[in-house]
C-alpha cells in the first residue's frame, strides 16, 4: 500500500515536471533568442552560438525610421495614462451607481450594457473610425492618438461588472450609518464608500492601464501606416513583417521581454488587489 | 423579470413613493397633469417658468430652442439625405484651362447616413427631454397643490449631490457610451442594409438601401457566401467549445494535482505556471507563431531528433487540420493556468467531509472527481464558463495573431480555414471593404451569442440573487 502510493506521489512529480518544462520552454526560447548574437531570422539550430547585450541596446537606439521602439513606448505611455483616468474614473462611477443607488433606469442600463457586450467588440470599433475619419478627425498622427485615447475610455462604463461586484460586498448599513449621521449621498460616496473601495480603485486603475500596452486590434486599424505613432504591441507585429523580420527577429524577442517585466509587475499587482478586492472590503 | 424587494429603510419604500412626486410612474405623471404640465411636453419648461423657477425653465427652453435651430438649419435636410443615402454622385470634369480632371463632390452616402443617425438620436434625447420637463411641471404642481414648497435653483443643484445623485455620476459615462458605442452600433446594424461594399465607395460613388438582400445572399444555399458562412461558423463553435471546455477540465485537473497533499513545493508548480499569465497575451501569441513556424524551433527540434527529414516541417500553421489543432494545444498552454489560477481557491474551499465521506464509502479518485468535485465545479465557474464561451467565440487574438485565419480557401469567400466569425468581419471590413457583408457577419455574432448568453445567463445564481451579501 504504502508502495503504491510513493509510486503514484512520484508519477506526479513526473507529471508536474514535464508539464511545468512545457510552460517554462517557450518563455526561456524567448529570453534565449533575445540575446542571441547571431542576426537574421530562423535558424537551423535552438542555442545560439553567442550572446549580446546589443538587441536590447539597438532598441532604445532606433537604427531604421519605420522601427522605432523608443518612441513606441512613449506613445503608449502616454495614450495609455491619459485613457486610464478616464476609464477608470467612468468605470467606478457606473459601478457605484449600480451597486449602491437603487434608479429606475438602473435595470435597463444593466440589461442595455449587457447586450452591447455581446455585439463584436471592434464591429462598433470600425464605425467609430469611419466616423472619426468621415469628421476629418484622423488627418494628423496626433489626432490619431487622441482618437485612440477615446476609443480606449469611451466605452469604458461598461466594464463595470467586477467594481460593482466589489461595491456589493460593502454592507449597506455602512452608508445607512452616514445618512442618519446627516451626510448626503455625495459626502457618503467621498468619505465612506471610494476610502472603502481602494483594493478595486486600484484594480480598475491597473486593468484599464495595461489595456493599450496589449492591445492590437484597435490601434492597428486606426493608426493604420503611421508607423512613428504606433503603440508597442502594432509595432511588435510590425517587426515580423516580411520585409523587417531578417534584420528584426532578436530585436523583436528583446522588445517581447523589454514589454513583459513591466506588464508581468503590474499584473501581479492586480492580482493581489483582485484578491483583496474578491474577498470582500470589510472584514467582519 | 424584477422583483420588489420592500426595504424599510431605504428611500424606496411604497410609502415614501406615494409622498414625493418625483418618483411617479410616466402613467401617473400623464393622467394627473393639469394642462399646463401637458403644455410643458410641446413648450419646455413651461410649468417650471409659471411658477418662478425660471433657471430651470429657461435652460429647458434652451434646449428646445437649440433643437429646433439645428433641425431648421441642418436636422432636416440630414434627415431627408438619411432616407436616399444621398442623390448626388462626384463627378470629373475635364478642365480644359489647366489640362487636369476636377472632382465635383457629390453627396458622401456615409455622412448622410452618419449625420441621420446623429439627428434620430438628437430627437430621441430631446423626446426624453420634453417628458422631463413635462414631468418637472407636474412635480411642481404637485408640490403646489400640497402646499410643499417650490424647489429653488439652488435646491436642483443641491438634489445632484443628494437623491439625484445617479444623474450627475451617470452623466458623463453615458455619453462616453453614446458616443463610442451606441451610435457606432447603430452605424454599423444600418450598415447591413445597405450597399456598402467595394464597389460602392463614398466619396466617389454612393450606397443605397438594400433591404435584407444581404441577408438573403447569407442564407442562399450555393452563393459563396453561404458556403463560406456555415463552415466558419462550424468551426467557430467548435473552437469556441473546445477552448473552453479543455482549458476549465485540464486547468481544473492541473489545480487538484497541485494541490494534492503529497504534493511537495506547492508555490514553486504554482509560481511555474503562472509565468505564463504574468507575460502580455499579444507577446506569447507573437512568440508560439514564430516557433511553430515552418522554420521555427518546434520544426528544428524535430529534425534534430530525427522524426522528420532535414527539409521536411510540420505544416503547423499551413494544413488545416493541423492548424486548428495547434491553436487549440497554444490556447490551452495560455488559458490552463489561468483556470488553475481561478479553481485554486474554490477547490479548497469543497467542504472536506464530502470527500472523507467518499472516502469510506470506498469511492475511487475518478469517481471522486466525478461525482464531487466536477459537480460542485460547474455549479460554482458556470458564469464564469459562459463568460469564457461568448469570450472565445469573439477570441480575435489568438486566431489573428497565430494564424491570421490561415490557410486561406479559394472555396471561401476571402476566408482562411481557421477564420472565426470575428476575424473574418476583420477581413471583409478592413482588407476586402465589404461593409454590407461585414456587418451581416457582426449581427450574426451578435445572435449566436445572445442566445447562449440569454438561454444561460438568467439561470445562474449571479443573476437572481445579486444583492445576496447586502
Amino acid at each position: 500500500m504504502k508502495q503504491r502510493k510513493m509510486i503514484s506521489n512520484v508519477l506526479c512529480h513526473v507529471l508536474l515536471a514535464v508539464l511545468g518544462f512545457i510552460w517554462v520552454l517557450p518563455i526561456f526560447y524567448v529570453i534565449l533568442t533575445s540575446f542571441r548574437a547571431e542576426g537574421g531570422s530562423y535558424k537551423s539550430y535552438i542555442w545560439p552560438k553567442g550572446f549580446t547585450v546589443d538587441n536590447y541596446v539597438n532598441l532604445f537606439n532606433a537604427t531604421n525610421s519605420m522601427i522605432d521602439f523608443k518612441r513606441w513606448f512613449l506613445n503608449t505611455l502616454i495614450i495609455a495614462i491619459i485613457s486610464t483616468i478616464i476609464a477608470a474614473f467612468f468605470t467606478i462611477c457606473v459601478a457605484y451607481c449600480m451597486s449602491r443607488l437603487r434608479f429606475r433606469l438602473r435595470k435597463p442600463f444593466m440589461n442595455l450594457a449587457m447586450i452591447l457586450g455581446m455585439f463584436p467588440g471592434f464591429m462598433s470599433m470600425i464605425a467609430v473610425y469611419y466616423i472619426l475619419k468621415g469628421l476629418g478627425f484622423l488627418e494628423t498622427g496626433l489626432l490619431k492618438q487622441f482618437a485612440l485615447v477615446l476609443v480606449y475610455s469611451g466605452g469604458a462604463g461598461l466594464g463595470f461588472y467586477i467594481a460593482k461586484g466589489f461595491l456589493d460586498t460593502i454592507p449597506k448599513a455602512i452608508d445607512e450609518a452616514a445618512y442618519i449621521d446627516g451626510a448626503t449621498k455625495w459626502q457618503t460616496l467621498i468619505h465612506v464608500t471610494l476610502p472603502l473601495s481602494k483594493p478595486i480603485i486600484t484594480y480598475t486603475l491597473l486593468t484599464a492601464f495595461m489595456g493599450p500596452w496589449v492591445d492590437y486590434i484597435f490601434a492597428k486599424v486606426i493608426m493604420g501606416q503611421d508607423t512613428q505613432f504606433y503603440t508597442i504591441a502594432i509595432g511588435l507585429w510590425t517587426m515580423l513583417e516580411k520585409e523587417y523580420v531578417e534584420y528584426f527577429y532578436t530585436q523583436f524577442y528583446a522588445g517581447c521581454v523589454m514589454i513583459s517585466i513591466p506588464i508581468a509587475i503590474l499584473f501581479t499587482m492586480t492580482q493581489k488587489y483582485y484578491v483583496e478586492g474578491v474577498s470582500g472590503a470589510v472584514k467582519g | 423579470m424584477e422583483t420588489k424587494k420592500t426595504n424599510p429603510g431605504s428611500a424606496d419604500a411604497p410609502a415614501l413613493r406615494a409622498v414625493l412626486p418625483n418618483n411617479a410612474r410616466p402613467l401617473q405623471v400623464i393622467r394627473e397633469s393639469n394642462a399646463i404640465s401637458k403644455l410643458s411636453f410641446l413648450i419646455f419648461g413651461l410649468g417650471n417658468l409659471i411658477n418662478m423657477q425660471i433657471i430651470r425653465g429657461l435652460l429647458l427652453l434652451a434646449i428646445e430652442v437649440g433643437y429646433i435651430a439645428y433641425m431648421v438649419s441642418f436636422g432636416a435636410a440630414a434627415m431627408g439625405n438619411f432616407l436616399t443615402l444621398g442623390t448626388k454622385v462626384q463627378e470629373e470634369v475635364w478642365n480644359e484651362a489647366h489640362g487636369v480632371f476636377e472632382y465635383i463632390p457629390g453627396d458622401n452616402s456615409m455622412l448622410c447616413m452618419l449625420y441621420g443617425v446623429i439627428t434620430i438620436v438628437l430627437t430621441a434625447i430631446v423626446i426624453a427631454v420634453a417628458y422631463m420637463s413635462m414631468k418637472s411641471a407636474y412635480c411642481t404642481q404637485k408640490r403646489k397643490e400640497r402646499g410643499m414648497p417650490i424647489p429653488t435653483f439652488k435646491d436642483d443643484l443641491h438634489s445632484l449631490l443628494e437623491e439625484n445623485i445617479h444623474g450627475l455620476l451617470m452623466a458623463f459615462p453615458s455619453f462616453g457610451i453614446l458616443a463610442f458605442t451606441v451610435i457606432p452600433l447603430i452605424f454599423m446594424i444600418l450598415i447591413a442594409f445597405t450597399s456598402y461594399d467595394r464597389d460602392h465607395q463614398p466619396p466617389g460613388n454612393l450606397f443605397g438601401w438594400v433591404g435584407l438582400s444581404n441577408f438573403a445572399q447569407l442564407f442562399t444555399n450555393g452563393s459563396k457566401l453561404a458556403a463560406t458562412f456555415w463552415p466558419v461558423l462550424g468551426w467557430t463553435l467548435i473552437w469556441a467549445v473546445c477552448a473552453t471546455f479543455s482549458n476549465f477540465i485540464l486547468g481544473m485537473l492541473l489545480a487538484l494535482l497541485i494541490n494534492r497533499k503529497d504534493t511537495r513545493a506547492k508555490g514553486f508548480w504554482r509560481f511555474v505556471f503562472v509565468l505564463s499569465i504574468a507575460v502580455p497575451q499579444f507577446v506569447t501569441l507573437l512568440s508560439m507563431r514564430t516557433i511553430f513556424n515552418t522554420n521555427g524551433p518546434v520544426n528544428i527540434l524535430l529534425r534534430l531528433a530525427g522524426l522528420i527529414g532535414a527539409t521536411d516541417s510540420v505544416p503547423f500553421f499551413t494544413n488545416a487540420t493541423y492548424a486548428k489543432i495547434t491553436i487549440i494545444c497554444i490556447n490551452m498552454w495560455i488559458g490552463i493556468p489561468y483556470t488553475m489560477l481561478s479553481t485554486t481557491g474554490i477547490l479548497q474551499n469543497i467542504p472536506g467531509e464530502l470527500y472523507e465521506a467518499a472516502r469510506i464509502d470506498g469511492a475511487n479518485p475518478p469517481t471522486i472527481f466525478r461525482k464531487i468535485t466536477l459537480p460542485y465545479m460547474l455549479f460554482v465557474m458556470t458564469p464564469n464558463l459562459i463568460t469564457s464561451f461568448t469570450g472565445n467565440i469573439n477570441n480575435f487574438n489568438v486566431i489573428f495573431l497565430l494564424s491570421g485565419g490561415g490557410p486561406d480557401s479559394l472555396d471561401y469567400y476571402f476566408a482562411g480555414k481557421t477564420d472565426l466569425l470575428i476575424t473574418w468581419l476583420y477581413r471583409l471590413t478592413i482588407t476586402q471593404k465589404d461593409y454590407n457583408i461585414g456587418s451581416v457577419i457582426g449581427i450574426m455574432t451578435f445572435i449566436v451569442l445572445a442566445v447562449t448568453a440569454l438561454l444561460t445567463y438568467h439561470q445562474t445564481g449571479a443573476y437572481k440573487d445579486e444583492g445576496a451579501f447586502q
